[in-house]
């Protein structure tokens, strides 16, 4: 089933997925595609379970009912190799979670080095070409707690490409940023959805969603209330909930 | 045999000769309470001295004199045979290296997902954690056979190894509790990271949160030799040349009651000018890990 999938089909599929933390259901029948090179920015209320419906897609968490695929293999298969999945799937956290006790570029090498048994000299030159990338030149020695938060979420997504993910999953990255620093983290995040990375977004960054995805999704208390690619989502949402949400955002 | 405990001392001044250093041999070597336990032994001494003076005619060697005389064999044994206090550092080096690396493991099993070794590993470190090391002690000795036959070759298991395995099975219990502390310690955001750069969980483990760990660890563990080493007069029960044996040895040969204070006397300094030091430094890594996690 894992030959199957071709790049025309959608490269995450979720259908009907259902998440409970006990008696709370988080996720109540969320489904929908993303398309390889897609920029889809998944927006709501605090609650409505978008960062756990991201954890899902890489298995972070698991999943109660419904099915979610990526690149063809059923992600919450148990016979599936997590690792494997993972290393197609790279997510960038709200809190940076870089390693405290590795510098900058040792931060970026790690993955590489031990997950993906790849020579150390051909590494280092990635992760050079990466902090370069993201525009941290001169801080590859710096150790997190000396870098800015923004500095240090760039850091964390250059980590993140050193994988050489298909999809990038951002979880609120710019949420615990100076507003300053929001704009150089988005900034990177732009140039890689230019580039055709194909990107899940949850984000708070109304204008940066409207900018750079090419759909949205509102979820309200665990369902996906409305969705539609940028200029018509923001102009003419139907739904109450939405409208009440934008107007409350925007 | 203080000499380990300046060269580590040493270690550290030359190793990072940061603001804190001079702080820390500051600390330890502004000999205040040096002073004081030197001064409280003297008095023991001298007042020894006295009674003897009284007490006998001048034929005898006088109390310091005598302690000098057996020092030697206090500090490092009988010739040819490791023994005294340096035995009970030799011990000590060796049941906290064995007590750690298998601490180490028995912490690891504690955050185990498979359900029993999670519980075999917690049971064995309560159980270890919370007996007499006294009685741990008489039951290793008790339990181990006088040698083992590996591959037919029989390999003899003298007594001072026995006592080194039976105080390092509470030093692994105390370790393993360390650890697993520490561990539980790392917020729960660095493990989701590593699996979201498909780290195994040994991997995991290994390269991203025990490095974490040791500055927190380090402290409570130092803490743990220093109560180790003062332990380690415990082997001289099953008959080990170790300082106690010798001191009761040196009593017994000597015949003097008016001995009996100054020479337990020096065992105790021996051992406090062992541990002071190791008790400061511990204190001096904990203010300087505190300021810097």
């Amino acid at each position: 089933m894992a030959a199957a999938w071709t790049p025309d089909q959608p490269i995450v599929s979720i259908r009907a997925v259902h998440k409970s933390f006990g008696a709370i259901e988080v996720l109540k029948g969320v489904s929908f595609d993303v398309r390889k090179g897609e920029v889809v920015c998944i927006i709501g209320p605090s609650g409505s379970g978008k960062s756990t419906l991201l954890r899902c897609i890489n298995a972070l968490v698991p999943i109660n009912s419904g099915s979610i695929t990526v690149e063809g293999q059923e992600v919450h298969d148990p016979a599936l190799d997590k690792l494997e999945l993972r290393k197609k799937v790279g997510m960038v956290f709200q809190s940076y979670n870089l390693f405290p006790h590795k510098t900058a570029l040792e931060n970026v090498m790690m993955a590489p080095i031990h997950v993906l048994k790849r020579p150390k000299s051909e590494v280092e030159a990635l992760a050079r070409r990466l902090i370069k990338k993201v525009r941290l030149e001169g801080k590859e020695d710096a150790y997190p707690g000396e870098l800015s938060g923004g500095q240090q979420q760039r850091v964390a997504i250059a980590r993140s490409l050193a994988m050489h993910p298909d999809i990038m999953l951002f979880d609120e990255v710019t949420a615990a940023l100076d507003p300053e620093t929001v704009k150089e983290v988005l900034v990177t995040i732009r140039e890689l959805a230019e580039e055709g990375m194909t990107c899940m977004l949850v984000t708070h960054e109304m204008g940066f969603a409207r900018e750079v995805g090419d759909h949205i999704y509102f979820t309200d208390r665990g369902v996906i209330v409305e969705h539609g690619p940028p200029e018509t989502f923001f102009k003419q949402a139907s739904d109450p909930r939405t409208r009440a949400f934008l107007s409350q955002i925007l | 045999m203080s000499v380990p405990g300046n060269n580590a001392a040493l270690k550290v001044m030359t190793a990072a000769p940061a603001q804190g250093e001079s702080g820390f041999l500051a600390s330890t070597f502004t000999p205040k309470a040096l002073g004081i336990a030197l001064g409280l032994f003297a008095s023991v001494a001298l007042a020894g001295e006295a009674w003897a003076q009284l007490t006998t005619g001048g034929e005898r060697l006088g109390i310091l004199a005598t302690l000098w005389k057996w020092t030697p064999l206090i500090l490092l044994g009988p010739p040819h045979e490791v023994g005294g206090f340096a035995l009970n550092v030799l011990v000590s080096f060796l049941a906290m290296a064995i007590g750690t690396a298998s601490g180490l493991f028995l912490g690891l099993g504690q955050i185990s997902r498979i359900g029993p070794v999670r519980s075999v590993s917690w049971a064995v470190t309560q159980f270890f954690r919370n007996s007499p090391w006294l009685v741990l002690l008489f039951f290793v000795m008790l339990l181990t056979p006088f040698q083992i036959n590996i591959a037919g070759l029989s390999v003899p298991l003298p007594g001072w190894f026995k006592a080194t395995v039976g105080l390092a099975l509470p030093v692994m219990a105390n370790v393993a509790e360390i650890v697993r502390g520490a561990v539980n310690s790392i917020p729960s955001s660095q493990w989701e990271s590593a699996e979201s750069l498909a780290f195994s969980r040994l991997q995991t483990i290994w390269r991203i949160i025990l490095p974490q760990c040791v500055k927190r660890m380090v402290p409570p563990w130092m803490n743990w030799y220093a109560i180790l080493t003062m332990s380690t007069p415990l082997i001289s029960i099953v008959g080990v040349n170790d300082a106690m044996t010798l001191t009761q040895d040196a009593l017994a040969a000597e015949q003097r009651t008016e001995l009996l204070m100054p020479m337990y006397g020096m065992l105790l300094l021996f051992f406090f000018v062992y541990c002071y030091p190791i008790a400061r430094w511990t204190i001096w890594l904990e203010r300087k890990y505190a300021v810097r996690i």
